[in-house]
């Protein structure tokens, strides 16, 4: 189990940072920006051949005392940071791998959804703006309305002139998996 | 083989009772690696964690290491402490997962369930590697793989162990290429072992130990490898020196060396216990002058050793950790060591650190760190006594939501705090950025055009988003504008401001991304207009471009950006235009703040700063962008008149409207427009008139009676009471009166008068009516020129007339043809004759008094004219009829008629003219192709008349005759003339006296033919002034003619030549030689009576050989 979960931008700032138990909520951004520096020397020293070899789990980043912190990178450069309590002996390379790999996919999810900009924070809020839905129907949590299967994709903005807004359908999915990453014990 | 009956290897330190160690697995390996173990372990000091509160010792511990047998395990209950194996070990050099499946497995299985039995639980497994067999395997995975596997069967189910982790941050902190594990395992190994599940440490206990053995290491490392080994491989051994500095960090704060008084009496009681445990000195180091040992030792034993060897390390790792680019780390250290700074009360110092490490949470947009190091930073600042930076950075943390509403209202409580000061320097300013403290959202103009006249009113209301989580009260806020008198002058033309209006008036200032990284993604959107320059005079293009709007949001330097905290950035423009709002109570959110102003200046106003003030500090907003402006113009006043209709008529009432723009100039009680009366166009004015009266944007109107007072010459209209920036606006009926200007040349009746004009015409050819234009010169009030307007009205008829003549009788029609869009009913038509000569009369034959005349439509009037006695050779008549616009009710007033002139001259016929045709004899009619005869009869109908008196008329024995040329033309060629077709005859100037022609002509075609033309000319003798003007160039030659039409000086003479007569020759032979002219007669005065007959001719037999023979 994941005791932080961050997402960070190209840019290096923090796209999504979750940490379990949340009193401790500082210390691990100050653990996952730290982090962000063996990352960017991984990165450079990866160089062509691993970029290649589409290898983008960066492996252990550093131990401390107390935890773990492993890296990924998307091709993108979006960066995927998970710190790991270490006593937890079960979790190893290819747990931490995988739960990496499922991290990714829903993070593409949430990249494929056309409400959000690539750049934005994911947020999850449940205070965070929602459409106000034309349609009746409520589609599943992987996609926004439809009107007719296929079709084109319609919500309205939150108010006139607003821009759009992520769906907080799509960011709730998610939050979700993350939080199944932070609880599940191996 | 049992490891009891080893042989002993020298024994340093004697202990009469070892721990049992039991030994299974590989019990050669272990015999391989028991000399070494021996040796080594006891050397390794350990801690030994009492009891009952004692202190802790360092103690050096041999083992007596026993082969492992199940006999050894206590019994349940038995607890002999000489006989208990305390620990189990098993030993394997495994790196085939195939063995380790086949074999190791099953035997560790069955050695753990031999333990579980027994219940021991301290248990370890020692895996060896050795390259030499490796190297001999092609299947072997990494060694790791094994330990994997082993973990992953075997210790599952364990607990938390504290030291392996330990163990593994400094094995990875030692994967290095040159540094082989084996070198440190036996000290790391001894460590390990000791510190059990069981076993407690008294606190600090183990930071001692992972400082120690982070320095050990460090010292092999430096000890083995040369300056440039270890300075390419900081990257692995930065780590350690982090941790080391960390654990000293932690040891000093335990100690109590850290604090601003020094350590207190259980500091120094913890510091006591924990120097007591870390035991002697190793002996191998024990001389050397520096040691980790040393050093830690040192460092607990006083505050300044403690802050000197912090601050080595510290320094150090932040070197090594920017030396190889990691800055956030660096950084991160950094901000440790401004954390003790502070402690030790030297925030001076402490400074620096937190600065630069906000720097980079702010560069890269964390928000929690950002926040935790600004509160950090303004403690700082507060115990540096930086009021401004301190204010700053409060006004940042109030406005932060990731603290708690308690901690922001004390952060805004600070800045209330300090700005209710008494300040003792009054007048001082503390400027800050306004961005932290409240936000501009929107503005909204008032006229929403932003534009407003000298004088006039503007709001302006601007919602201003307080971002302080308590009302906050403002003495003032302030808007400082930027006055500038705008090049252009065209610009401040009202129509140009009303045209170019803004949307809907309302500016809305996008929201300051907080904290957020500068990226590619956050730059603004280059915002690129279109550029036009017209010349203001034509309107012309004089320059065009694209300009960007918001360059200086993309060309801003990154560095200032991110320097939030510095408020030194942020300057107080001061500018003589200002926009107040005095004592105004910010809520936290949204709030309307309205500004008022009296427009004086013309030009444009730019808004550039906001400022608000609370007490001595004020909060600026250095920039608004987007640009706002507003817009104040002077105006001069104008009249302006116009047809309210696409084009006014002439005849009847016509409305035109007056817009008087009053501008500047305020009307009066009295003022009035004076309007110079034109001669034939008339103001007409109404019982009730009525003006409207508008503000300048067209809100408000009113409406006031006008007073229009006519004289002969001047028609004065009072204007209404009115404030300057308005618009009155009025209409008047006008009235051009009807003429008929003549159309030379139409007309079908020759020798006609000239028009008569009265005013200047523009005449355009075609059916386009004839126009005239009115000028009316008007006098303003406020101007001592007179306003000229020029009105141009069309004359909706045009009029033609002809004479008409059957024998002697005489009819003069007229046609009026409507060309306007209106209808019209025409009544009461007239023709007088003007020279009034009494002899004369004109019949009408027009029926009916009252006559429709519709659009595009023409109506006909007959007179027919009698006479009783010799007529006159000319008659001037007039036309005139009554005319109204048929559409329309009763008109005001009664319009006059319209009149049209002309002059009919030579209109008694002289002369009748009758031809006939008659088939050869002996046949009945006519047939093509044979000749037959014509019979052309002149026939003078009146005694010697004044118009006869010209040079043809010649006298003898009293009788009187003229010349006249007769000539026959077929132009539709139905006939050929055989023979001469034209002759001069001598006619005697007599009552019915008569000249007979004969010749015969030819039928080309059967039918119906209507007779060939004949015409008549008088035969002028030769005029030596007039030939003398012929030119070769404008003689026109036919087949049988040369007919000079020199029209300029005498329209109606013709010359004629005939080339079969006398007179004829080559025509510039004749340059210059006397000749007699041809002068056609009007055509009044002959009458063709047998015009419009036509013959019967008959095909002949045989039309195919019809010769024609013509001489």
């Amino acid at each position: 189990m994941a005791v932080c979960i961050a997402v960070i931008a190209k840019e290096n700032y923090p796209l999504y940072i979750r940490s379990t138990p949340t009193e401790n909520e500082l210390k691990f951004h100050y653990m996952v920006h730290t982090s962000l520096d063996v990352v960017d020397e991984k990165i450079s020293a990866m160089g062509k051949a691993l970029v290649d070899q589409r290898e983008l789990y960066l492996g252990l980043l550093y131990p401390t005392e107390d935890y773990k912190v492993y890296g990924y990178v998307t091709n993108s450069k979006v960066k995927f940071v998970m710190v790991v309590d270490s006593s937890n002996t079960a979790l190893r390379d290819n747990e931490i791998r995988s739960m990496f790999r499922k991290l990714h996919n829903s993070y593409t999810d949430v990249m494929c959804n056309p409400f959000y900009n690539p750049g934005d924070r994911i947020q999850s809020s449940p205070g965070g703006p929602y459409f106000l839905c034309p349609y009746p129907v409520q589609v599943g949590p992987t996609s926004c309305v439809r009107s007719s299967p296929g079709g084109p994709y319609s919500c309205v903005r939150s108010s006139p002139g607003e821009p759009y807004s992520l769906c907080p359908i799509q960011s709730r999915a998610f939050d979700n998996m993350v939080t199944s990453m932070m609880i599940q014990v191996c | 083989m049992d490891a009891s009956e080893e042989p002993l290897p020298p024994v340093i330190y004697t202990m009469e009772n070892k721990p049992i160690v039991t030994c299974a697995g590989d019990q050669n390996l272990f015999t391989s690696v028991y000399p070494t173990l021996s040796q080594q372990l006891p050397r390794e000091p350990m801690e030994w964690r009492r009891s009952y509160g004692r202190a802790p010792k360092m103690i050096h511990l041999e083992s007596n290491f026993v082969q492992f047998k199940e006999e050894l395990l206590p019994k349940e209950g038995n607890k002999a402490l000489l006989t208990f194996p305390f620990l189990h070990i098993y030993w394997t050099e495994c790196c085939d997962t195939e063995v380790y499946k086949a074999t190791v497995k099953d035997d560790l299985t069955k050695w753990q369930n031999v333990l579980k039995a027994h219940s021991s639980v301290d248990w370890l497994i020692v895996i060896v590697e050795n390259d030499a067999k490796k190297k001999n395997k092609t299947n072997i995975l990494p060694r790791t793989s094994i330990v994997d596997k082993i973990r992953n069967d075997f210790c599952n189910k364990q607990s938390d162990r504290r030291s392996l982790p330990l163990f593994s941050r400094c094995c990875s902190s030692l994967r290095m290429p040159w540094c082989s594990t084996t070198s440190w395992t036996p000290s790391s190994l001894s460590m390990w072992s000791t510190s059990g599940p069981g076993v407690s440490v008294p606190p600090g206990a183990l930071d001692c130990w992972v400082f120690l053995s982070c320095l050990e290491v460090l010292q092999r490392i430096e000890g083995c490898c040369d300056r440039a080994q270890i300075d390419s491989n900081i990257a692995h051994t930065v780590g350690l020196w982090s941790y080391a500095t960390e654990k000293l960090k932690s040891l000093g704060y335990l100690c109590g060396l850290v604090s601003e008084k020094g350590p207190n009496s259980e500091d120094l009681n913890r510091t006591v216990d924990l120097l007591a445990g870390l035991g002697a000195e190793r002996p191998e180091t024990a001389n050397t002058a520096q040691s980790p040992y040393k050093k830690l030792k040192e460092a607990l034993s006083s505050v300044e050793a403690f802050e000197k060897h912090y601050l080595d390390l510290s320094h150090a790792t932040i070197e090594m950790y920017t030396s190889i680019g990691r800055i956030r780390s660096a950084k991160f250290v950094g901000k440790d060591l401004a954390e003790f700074y502070m402690r030790k009360k030297a925030p001076q110092k402490a400074e620096i650190y937190l600065q630069g490490a906000l720097k980079n949470y702010l560069a890269e947009g964390w928000a929690l760190p950002i926040t935790h190091t600004r509160k950090q930073l303004a403690e700082c600042q507060k115990h540096l006594g930086q009021i401004e930076n301190y204010l700053q950075t409060s006004s940042l943390l109030a406005s932060d939501h990731h603290l708690t509403e308690e901690e922001r209202k004390h952060f805004c409580q600070e800045i209330l705090d300090f700005a209710s000061q008494p300040s003792d320097n009054p007048g001082h300013k503390i400027v800050l950025p306004m961005q932290s403290f409240a936000q501009l959202r929107d503005l909204h103009f008032d006229p929403s055009n932003a534009v407003v006249h000298v004088g006039g009113v503007l709001c302006i209301e601007i919602t201003m988003y307080s971002q302080m989580p308590v009302p906050v009260h403002v003495e003032q806020i302030v808007v400082n504008v930027h006055f500038s008198i705008e090049k252009n002058s065209y610009r401040k033309t009202a129509e140009w401001l009303t045209k170019h209006k803004t949307s809907n008036g309302i500016i809305n200032f996008p929201p300051e991304t907080a904290p957020f990284p500068v990226s590619q993604n956050s730059l603004p959107a280059l915002e690129l207009y279109e550029m036009f320059e017209r010349s203001p005079s034509d309107n012309s293009l004089n320059t065009t471009g694209i300009i960007c709007r918001n360059v200086h949001m993309l060309l801003r330097r990154q560095e200032s950006s991110s320097s939030l905290e510095m408020p030194s950035g942020v300057a107080l423009e001061e500018g003589a235009h200002l926009l107040r709002c005095s004592h105004v109570t910010l809520e936290p959110g949204a709030n309307q703040i309205t500004f008022r102003t009296q427009a004086k200046e013309p030009g444009t106003y730019t808004l550039r700063q906001l400022c608000a003030s609370v007490g001595s500090v004020w909060f600026v907003l250095p920039h608004i962008y987007p640009i706002v402006q507003y817009d104040v113009y002077s105006q001069e006043p104008q009249l302006h008149v116009e047809p309210l209709a696409d084009s006014l008529l002439a005849g009847i009432p016509q409305k035109v409207k007056f817009t008087v723009t009053t501008g500047h100039y305020t009307i009066k009680n009295g003022d009035s427009l004076q309007l110079s009366n034109a001669e034939a166009m008339l103001i007409l004015c109404q019982a009730e008139s009525r003006a409207m009266v508008y503000s300048n944007t067209r809100e408000q109107s009113s409406d006031a009676a006008l007073r229009i007072q006519s004289s002969d010459k001047v028609t004065s209209i009072s204007l209404p009471v009115a404030p300057a920036y308005h618009v009155i606006e009025f209409e008047l009926e006008v009235l051009s009166l009807p003429s008929a200007p003549a159309l030379g040349g139409e007309s079908d009746m020759l020798g006609m008068a000239e028009p008569h004009r009265k005013h200047k015409d523009k005449q355009k050819t075609g059916h386009c009516m004839v126009t005239t234009d009115h000028k009316v010169s008007i006098d303003c009030p406020w101007s001592i020129y007179s306003t000229v307007i020029a009105l141009t009205f069309s004359v909706p008829f045009r009029t033609t007339h002809a004479l008409l003549s059957s024998g002697t009788r005489k009819y003069v029609q007229v046609c009026v043809q409507n060309l306007s869009e209106l209808d019209f009913q025409l009544s009461d038509s007239y023709l007088v004759d003007t020279s009034d000569s009494t002899d004369l009369q004109l019949v009408p034959l027009n029926t009916q008094s009252q006559q429709p005349i519709y659009s595009k439509q023409s109506v006909f009037f007959v007179w027919e004219l009698k006479w009783t006695e010799e007529p006159p050779p000319s008659l001037h008549c007039r036309f005139s009829v009554g005319f109204s616009p048929a559409s329309e009710e009763q008109l005001s007033i009664s319009l006059k008629p319209y009149t049209y002139e002309f002059k009919v001259e030579n209109f008694f016929t002289l002369y009748n003219v009758k031809a006939e045709i008659f088939p050869p004899s002996g046949m009945e009619y006519c047939r093509t192709g044979s000749l037959c005869s014509l019979e052309v009869l002149i026939t003078r109908l009146s005694d010697l008349l004044e118009v006869d008196k010209d040079e043809a008329l010649t006298e003898s024995d009293e009788h009187f005759s003229t010349k006249l040329m007769y000539e026959v033309v077929d132009n539709s060629s139905n006939w050929a003339v055989c023979g001469k077709s034209c002759g001069v005859i001598s006619m005697p100037v007599a009552a019915r006296a008569t000249h007979r022609v004969h010749m015969e002509v030819m039928p080309l075609f059967a039918g119906y033919l209507p007779l060939p033309d004949v015409r008549l000319f008088k035969y002028l003798p030769h005029h030596s002034a007039h030939s003398s003007q012929l030119d070769a160039d404008s003689w026109i030659e036919n087949d049988s003619l040369s007919v000079d039409k020199h029209g300029d000086d005498q329209p109606d003479s013709s010359s004629l030549k005939s080339r079969g007569s006398v007179h004829s020759a080559c025509s510039s032979e004749h340059k210059g030689l006397p000749m007699p002219r041809l002068q056609a007669l009007p055509a009044g005065q002959v009458f063709n009576s047998s015009s419009g007959t036509q013959v019967l001719v008959i095909p002949s037999q045989d039309d195919h050989v019809l010769e024609v023979s013509v001489t």
